[in-house]
């Protein structure tokens, strides 16, 4: 625990006399360059709870790493939400812990309120997850990080292909938006390229947090037939319970949820988010420039799949395997064409391969031949 | 339980004394509400105290960590009131009807959708209409959509006897998935791609904040909205007869007042306030409309209100003191490492304590007002302890 701050009327009054920006905060904690460059203070804002077996807990983790690097300190702030709070979280973890590097995560932080910190505070260093800064529009004290986890979903829909019997697989998914969408059609992708005769029912619970609805969700695919499911929730924690207490099988997404279904858990693409907040710390820490557009995938250390559960056959073991040496040589396509779209036109042509850098994959509005919904 | 009382010594008073008492009088109507709830915080702060020791930590530090948090520096007191300022009026949502013995706790739904009534009515505005225009046009649209949410609640209650509780609450959750269908839909910006919103408001369309403060007008606007609720209950004819008809709704009927209107007219009054609210989240914080305007602000102004005992004025420093618990919160995470449930107990305690505090009115007689007055006019002063 982190010694109380000494707070004084004093020191109250000088620094109200003296007009500064950070008020009632003794004079060693104010993060001047030099100050920084001894003992970083990091802050990391999470949307929900940091031990939510999903989204949180993955940049947890990561914040986790940092914490055990030498002259750093973090500072954490779990259930915080996308209005003003966050702004006032962002500027007290500057103002009264002297914070020079902030991530907030959630992706609903970036506009408008880390913007409107970054004016603000121009000598901090704000990270947001989620890639949308833009070089000339977002300030240069402000920048995106975030990871191709397509190729990981791919590799979920591999197990999921061979664990399957009735052919059926099932995805339950928060909201029919671009980054939601490619984990889909990834996810049954990689299901066809065991059995191509496979399917993928999908359920959108409208709201990235709503454990009943995504309770129901489970229950229905199962009910429907679907052996194995996965999902893009913020907390895969409910979707993973309920698929393995009815006996289907899971691929998780976010964290490593197999503690919480060891028998049916096959795999699951998580995040790696130490590496990335390693080398923005390194880099605060040599006062070299912080990358502003950061982004990776599995070969990059970004994503890294849950070891395989005792459900994954010797069989989907070795194709996996093979994928993940492709795609980690840095070779390896999930969308290449000709892919048809579940309304029977083109999703991708003949001949056309999109890297998972590729941007026309992050405007995705299809659904690919083979899943079971609509996104509207 | 006994209650000590000091029974002061009445007699005989001086000239000087005697003076006194119609202010003693006055004071002894007032202290009752304002001793009462100091001692009942007093009393939750004390019970929470407990509950930190439980978790081998030492409630003096976390005392001291909320009030740096939360007023300790002129940052940490602009911190509160930023989040206090929309507890202000979602807090008059459930407080107005409360006047009129209605329990009302759907005000999230009303939020969400002034919210998006307010940034739809602005969208085909953009940039050609002067904002002394658009920012009352804005105002209004989100006090309509809000005052029509909550209204419903009241003519479903007066007119079909629904129970107003819950189809309040479930109006919210309807709301929320209208607030979905328009911002996912009809009212989208194709460029907000993985966060669907509407369009982006002009930044003169944008309400800014309070001069020489970094609060935004949120504050004023919410300060205003308690005192013209508060006149408006207390100093009106419209007012008065919503308090007779919570007080005992035959009695208004036998009166003659329009019990029905009454109860359409405050609640749609009190969803318009929320409605407001959703208003400034769009015009002052978010600067368009999406799935954050439904962040809770409506549940908490239940709170507000309740810790308020309904009184509109009261709002204020409760708001105030809510807007300060959360702003400490993180403050508290950070330092002590504990969990963000941390300031939910608190508040939960402070809010069972404080109604179980309801018990304690009129049983202690130094507050009542009768005791003060000069022997003569003394009419039956009750004797026995509580």
């Amino acid at each position: 625990m982190t010694k109380l701050l000494p707070m004084n009327r004093r020191s109250f009054l000088q620094t109200t006399a003296s007009g500064a920006a950070a008020l009632g905060l003794a004079p060693s904690l104010f993060s001047t360059p030099a100050a920084a460059q001894a003992a970083l203070t990091v802050g990391f804002i999470y949307v929900g709870p940091k031990d939510d077996y999903g989204y949180n807990q993955a940049h947890a983790e990561g914040a986790a790493v940092i914490k055990a690097m030498s002259g750093v300190t973090v500072v954490e702030e779990e259930n915080v939400p996308e209005t003003v709070d966050v702004q006032k979280t962002m500027e007290s973890m500057i103002n009264l812990d002297g914070a020079s590097l902030v991530f907030p995560t959630s992706f609903g932080y970036f506009d408008p309120h880390m913007l409107e910190m970054a004016k603000k505070y121009p000598d901090v260093q704000f990270r947001h997850c989620g890639g949308l800064w833009k070089e000339g529009v977002n300030p240069m004290n402000t920048g995106s990080y975030f990871g191709y986890i397509g190729q990981g979903q791919y590799l979920n829909g591999i197990t999921a292909g061979y664990a399957s019997k009735s052919k059926k697989i099932g995805f339950v998914a928060a909201k029919p938006i671009p980054q939601v969408l490619q984990n889909i059609n990834s996810f049954l992708l990689g299901a066809r390229s065991v059995d191509p005769a496979i399917t993928c029912q999908v359920i959108f619970t409208g709201e990235w947090s709503l454990a009943v609805k995504e309770a129901e969700a489970t229950n229905a695919l199962i009910d429907q037939g679907a052996d194995v499911i996965t999902c893009h929730v913020d907390s895969p924690k409910v979707v993973v319970e309920t698929a393995a207490g009815r006996g289907a099988f899971v691929c998780g997404y976010h964290a490593n949820q197999s503690p919480l279904a060891p028998e049916k858990y096959l795999t699951g693409a998580e995040w790696a988010w130490g590496n990335v907040y390693t080398k923005f710390v390194t880099e605060a820490q040599a006062s070299t420039p912080l990358g502003n557009f950061v982004r990776g995938g599995l070969k990059d250390g970004f994503v890294k799949m849950s070891p395989l559960g005792p459900g994954v056959s010797e069989e989907a073991r070795k194709k996996f395997d093979a994928t993940l040496a492709e795609m980690m040589a840095g070779s390896f396509s999930v969308f290449k064409g000709p892919i048809k779209d579940n309304k029977g036109g083109d999703a991708v042509t003949a001949g056309q391969t999109f890297a998972e850098d590729a941007i026309e994959l992050e405007s995705m509005a299809y659904l690919v031949e083979g899943v079971v919904g609509s996104t509207s | 339980m006994t209650i000590e009382v000091n029974t002061p010594t009445l007699s005989p008073l001086s000239t000087d004394a005697r003076s006194l008492r119609p202010l003693l009088e006055w004071l002894a109507r007032r202290a009752e509400p304002v001793v009462i709830s100091l001692g009942a915080i007093l009393a939750g702060l004390a019970l929470f105290s407990l509950f930190i020791l439980v978790v081998g930590k030492s409630p003096a530090d976390l005392f001291r960590l909320m009030y740096t948090g939360g007023f300790g520096s002129w940052f940490s007191i602009q911190n509160s009131l930023s989040r206090a300022a929309p507890l202000l009026l979602t807090a008059l949502c459930v407080a107005l009807p409360a006047r009129l013995g209605l329990v009302v706790i759907g005000g999230e739904g009303a939020v969400v959708l002034g919210g998006v009534a307010a940034a739809a009515i602005a969208l085909p505005l953009t940039a050609s209409v002067s904002p002394i225009v658009v920012i009352p046009l804005m105002a209004i649209a989100g006090m309509i959509a809000g005052g029509i949410w909550i209204g419903l609640a009241g003519v479903l209650r007066h007119y079909r006897g629904v129970n107003e509780t819950i189809a309040s609450l479930l109006l919210a959750y309807i709301a929320i998935a209208l607030m979905n269908h328009f911002i996912e839909g009809p009212l989208r910006d194709p460029a907000s791609l993985n966060k669907p919103s509407t369009a982006p408001l002009p930044a003169e369309y944008m309400l800014g904040n309070i001069p020489g403060m970094d609060v935004n007008w949120g504050l004023v606007i919410g300060i205003v909205a308690c005192i013209i609720a508060w006149v408006l209950i207390e100093a009106t004819s419209f007012g008065f007869a919503a308090r007779i008809a919570g007080g005992n709704v035959r009695a208004a009927q036998i009166q003659g007042l329009p019990v029905g209107r009454l109860i359409v007219g405050f609640t749609a009054l009190a969803g318009s306030f929320a409605g407001l609210a959703g208003m400034v989240e769009v015009a002052a914080v978010q600067g368009s409309a999406n799935a954050s305007l439904a962040a809770g602000y409506g549940y908490t102004g239940i709170l507000v209100a309740f810790l308020a005992r309904h009184n509109p004025l009261a709002i204020i420093p409760v708001a105030i003191l809510l807007g300060g618990i959360d702003a400490s919160g993180g403050l508290i995470q950070r330092r002590m490492g504990l969990p963000d449930a941390t300031v939910l107990v608190l508040q939960g305690t402070l809010f069972v304590v404080i109604l179980l505090c309801e018990t304690f009115y009129g049983r202690f007689k130094i507050f009542n007002p009768d005791l003060w007055k000069s022997p003569g006019l003394r009419s039956n002063l009750s004797e026995g302890t509580a």
